[in-house]
């Protein structure tokens, strides 16, 4: 069965094509040459339409304990947005947090292919892959959390070498099946069990005398060394912090040039500046991610409305539940391993904090140059949810637009930001990298993200409309692997993709060590921790996919 | 988990029957029979050593094959109006299977043990909590407090494994370690120390249960009681109890729902919750409710991610309609607002359908007597024994991988929900 898909606009920035005409043929799920003997089973005709890679969110809540508490506690919320059965999709919920299926469908329809759940707690590993087990149609996986597990900071107090906590690092990854490596508010969740109540990049842990600056040097370390493509991805201290802006510059400065992600950059880039002790620290910070090229970032862009923040930083979360909207709430700690912390939250455009928090996101989004180093991100449903994404595309493509809707704001915020000034309207070439190439890098997908021969056929077409919400809210063909998933916006087939994962080697002498913690202080055995690979199996519609390390990446 | 073949003797196996999942059982298996050898309980050697009896589905008590018992409870819900599927007391795969079945059949999804769990998902939905896990309270607890439950019934090894461990990861010496039960009196020792210190017992009735609550969290919050007493406790003695939880460093508060069996409990369950989290603004502690008993957090949490919604949600008009009161399913079988009952009930012979007029379906574990036999019984194997499995333990976080212990031929749960779904 080969199909070709004639005379589209492709926008392809792995291969550096930039809206060049040209066909695509698709055989087995994969992106192939022209047949030599010219025999096509089917053709669509593209003409006119614009083609990229399936879209690739790099960082969304989409499965684990704390999406779970956040479904369970919100019923009111669903509401307004369930889901009727079809012929063929489950019935379901939208909104801030979605059911998986609805979640799978949904993304899907906006020609999404991928989507990475960021922070698995390692002992809660399985239900996060359940959960996106249950994720029709988009590829998944996953970036376990460490950090502020117990294991980790005792080793660290006990000053072992680099190559022990790679290798505690290696096997983590291999047996909560991740792709990364992700550490929220570095010994912070930890530090608040001891009742520490914020944790700053030098200060010590009351009980293990680590720092987080000494926790993201080592963990980056053990990322780059066995060679995860994917950098240590960073979620840093003081989370939504007034003047938090300084310890994110000497986060990233600090970490003497290895590979690393920043995550929801925009919550991390607060001033203390004007009346309200609140501004936009958005210049400096993107002149800081300008100068270091190791550095990349997504941006945890907020948008107006109703959602729920879910996140493993318990510490921040507690701080920022009295601003609970409606009024309720959940911290936990979490098995000697994190924590979490969900707190639903309306994010006000006549509020001049949230109006100030829309414009930082969106300063930073126009003032890093590399369209490679930084990613569009809503911290799904943390700073709105993933269905926002092409009403975020347009205020980045559609100057203005984006000054109509600035203008609507909180006029003392208005007056506290430079954002009408930004001429910058990025381009489609610009979204295919952030969204599609550069994301599809950054995780490390080796064959995702882009439209060169040898890729997997995800594949999304667009109708060039000028309102850039309308163009990329529904898309005129989705292919996964091969197959037409959605077509004029509508779902037609229901697939089930893979979980990408790293399987970086481990010497199996840190069992020695892990076994009697694990029967000494744990409440489960090391054996039954582990997830197997029959597990992300499991009834048969899961695969894994291993994806490659870098090469001399090595213990 | 390690299987020695020859001797057929399982080790770290983890118990699905008792909502702590205890994983460090040793177990021998003889052809069918089933003998749990090293870290049995009351709860766990019944779940692990019921006998298989009968192995062949019934229709009206008369014996036939699987096909024509699937076939019959496939006519039975499609010519139903108000179908529902309870008890899912089944592993994570049954449980997603009893989903799909519901929103194709359009039924109401309810668990056994929702009545006791909903005392809890109510306050979640409410107000929520500061909540801590069992390897923390391993390690870190300081002060347990007990409210109205005798725990050691329903986790006869809780003690044993979270309060009376050998060490504390963190140095703290064991015995140093406090426990207070308010409320209900212990039936048994297990919360005494090693060295022999019992638990502090400040006794009232359930009845009285809730005004004792409100004047503890009222002193934690610095109000002045006008009475001398409350519930037959001296407000003195819950004066010290408030200040020892503000002493301690990471307090504890735990309670078994089904338990705390009076009207409106999920309001003392809240201001239980409030009062912790209260006292985390200026030390730590947290709350810890203890259930998960035959699969029901599994159930609430297949059916959150998959609906939205906990237990007690209706799928008759085509998406999840939740109510916790319109769809409770004891309720709607007791006013015969049900034509159709699925009954799923893999882990315990005496959990059997409440008595309605409804056409019965029941998947149960093998042995199941009935006083009313059902219109189809499909003898199901239990997860964690006859087939693999994963079952969430009553903290909400962790999983236990279950195994096949032996080959008894039984189906599972997910195998005949889904057959019925895929031939509806």
């Amino acid at each position: 069965m080969l199909t070709k898909l004639t005379g589209g606009r492709v926008y392809d920035p792995a291969h550096g094509i930039d809206g060049k005409v040209q066909d695509i043929y698709i055989r087995d799920g994969r992106i192939v040459d022209a047949p030599t003997d010219g025999k096509i089973n089917e053709e669509i005709d593209l003409r006119g339409k614009v083609v990229m890679a399936g879209a690739i969110d790099m960082h969304t809540h989409i499965g684990g304990g704390k999406v779970n508490i956040a479904r369970t506690m919100l019923p009111e919320d669903h509401a307004a947005d369930v889901v009727a059965r079809t012929e063929l999709m489950r019935s379901g919920c939208g909104h801030a947090a979605p059911s998986t299926l609805t979640a799978g469908y949904r993304y899907a329809e906006m020609g999404y292919t991928a989507g990475f759940e960021p922070a698995i707690l390692p002992i809660n590993a399985r239900q996060a892959h359940m959960e996106m087990h249950d994720t029709p149609i988009i590829d998944k996986g996953g970036y376990v959390m460490l950090g502020s597990d117990d294991f980790l900071l005792r080793m660290m107090a006990a000053n072992n070498d680099q190559e022990s906590i790679n290798n505690y690092v290696a096997w983590t990854m291999t047996h909560s099946q991740a792709i990364g490596v992700k550490v929220v508010n570095p010994g912070g969740i930890n530090a608040f069990k001891f009742n520490q109540r914020k944790l700053d990049l030098d200060e010590q842990n009351k009980y293990y005398g680590v720092t987080p600056r000494d926790i993201l040097m080592r963990l980056a370390q053990a990322v780059n060394e066995l060679g995860v493509p994917h950098p240590l991805h960073v979620h840093g201290c003081n989370l939504g912090v007034p003047g938090n802006l300084g310890t994110t510059i000497d986060t990233m400065e600090g970490i003497n040039g290895l590979p690393m992600h920043m995550t929801h950059i925009q919550f991390h880039s607060y001033g203390t500046e004007g009346d309200f002790k609140f501004s936009s620290g958005a210049a400096e910070i993107a002149e800081s991610i300008n100068k270091n090229k190791n550095i990349t970032v997504d941006v945890g862009q907020i948008l107006f409305g109703q959602t729920v923040t879910a996140s493993g930083d318990n510490m921040r979360q507690f701080a920022g539940s009295p601003h609970s909207h409606p009024n309720k709430w959940v911290c936990m700690d979490i098995e000697c391993d994190a924590g979490c912390g969900v707190v639903p939250f309306k994010y006000k455009d006549q509020s001049y904090v949230n109006a100030l928090q829309w414009m930082i996101g969106l300063e930073v989004f126009l003032m890093v140059d590399d369209p490679w180093r930084i990613f569009l991100t809503t911290d799904h449903p943390n700073g709105a949810p993933f269905t926002s994404y092409p009403h975020l595309i347009r205020l980045l493509m559609d100057k203005t637009f984006r000054n109509d809707v600035l203008s609507t704001l909180h006029p003392e915020a208005q007056k506290a930001s430079h954002l009408a000034s930004l001429e910058r309207e990025y381009s489609l070439y610009e979204i295919a990298i952030m969204t599609r190439a550069g994301a599809a890098k950054l995780v490390g997908l080796a064959d995702r993200g882009h439209l060169g021969v040898g890729g997997a056929a995800d594949i999304t077409v667009y109708t060039d409309h000028v309102d850039r919400e309308k163009m990329f809210s529904k898309p005129d063909y989705v292919f996964k692997d091969g197959t037409m998933v959605v077509k004029d916006g509508e779902l037609i087939n229901v697939t089930w993709g893979t979980t990408h994962v790293v399987k970086p080697d481990y010497d199996i002498s840190i069992e020695k060590a892990l076994k009697p913690y694990f029967d000494r202080y744990h409440t489960q055995k090391m054996g039954n921790f582990k997830m197997s690979n029959d597990e992300i199996v499991d009834d048969g519609r899961g695969s894994l996919t291993i994806q490659p390390l870098h090469k001399g990446g090595a213990l | 988990m390690t299987e020695s073949t020859e001797a057929k003797i399982w080790q770290e196996v983890a118990s699905p029957f008792c909502g702590i999942a205890s994983d460090d059982l040793t177990i021998k298996v003889e052809g069918n029979t089933v003998t749990v050898q090293e870290n049995g309980d009351a709860i766990t050697k019944k779940g692990f050593e019921t006998p298989i009896s009968d192995t062949q589905a019934r229709i009206q008590g008369k014996e036939v094959s699987l096909e024509q018992a699937i076939s019959h409870a496939t006519d039975l819900l499609r010519n139903s109006k108000q179908p529902v599927i309870a008890g899912l007391a089944t592993d994570l795969n049954g449980a997603r299977s009893a989903m799909a079945l519901a929103d194709k059949s359009r039924a109401t999804i309810d668990h056994l043990h929702s009545k006791a769990a909903f005392r809890n998902i109510l306050v979640l939905q409410d107000t929520g909590w500061m909540n801590t896990t069992l390897t923390e309270v391993r390690n870190r607890v300081d002060l347990l407090v007990v409210v109205g439950s005798d725990i050691e019934v329903g986790f006869p090894r809780f003690f044993e494994r979270m309060v009376w461990n050998e060490e504390s990861m963190f140095g703290q010496e064991i015995e140093s370690r406090e426990v207070v039960y308010l409320g209900k009196t212990p039936s048994g020792d297990a919360s005494t120390s090693p060295k022999g210190k019992k638990a502090q017992i400040i006794a009232c009735d359930d009845a009285d249960l809730p005004e004792v609550i409100s004047v503890l969290r009222a002193l934690l919050k610095g109000k002045t009681i006008q009475a001398d007493q409350v519930g037959g406790i001296p407000v003195s003695q819950l004066a010290t109890l408030a200040d020892r939880l503000q002493q301690a460093k990471y307090s504890v508060v735990t309670w078994s729902a089904s338990m705390l069996d009076f009207d409106h409990a999920e309001v003392t369950v809240q201001n239980v919750c409030e009062m912790v989290k209260e006292l985390n603004a200026e030390t730590r502690s947290s709350g810890l409710p203890l259930g998960g008993k035959d699969g029901d957090t599994t159930a609430n949490q297949v059916s959150a991610w998959q609906a939205g919604y906990p237990m007690r949600t209706n799928f008759s008009r085509g998406y999840p309609d939740y109510d916790p009161y319109l769809s409770d399913t004891n309720r709607m079988l007791a006013d015969d607002e049900v034509d159709t009952l699925i009954w799923v009930s893999s882990f315990d012979i005496d959990q059997t359908p409440p008595p309605s007029t409804a056409k019965t379906v029941v998947l149960g574990r093998s042995g199941m007597r009935f006083e009313q036999e059902p219109d189809v019984f499909i003898p199901v194997g239990t997860p964690g024994i006859d087939h693999e499995g994963r079952a969430f333990r009553t903290d909400s976080v962790v999983s236990v991988p279950l195994r096949k212990l032996r080959d008894s031929g039984l189906p599972s749960t997910f195998e005949v929900l889904s057959a019925i779904e895929k031939s509806l």
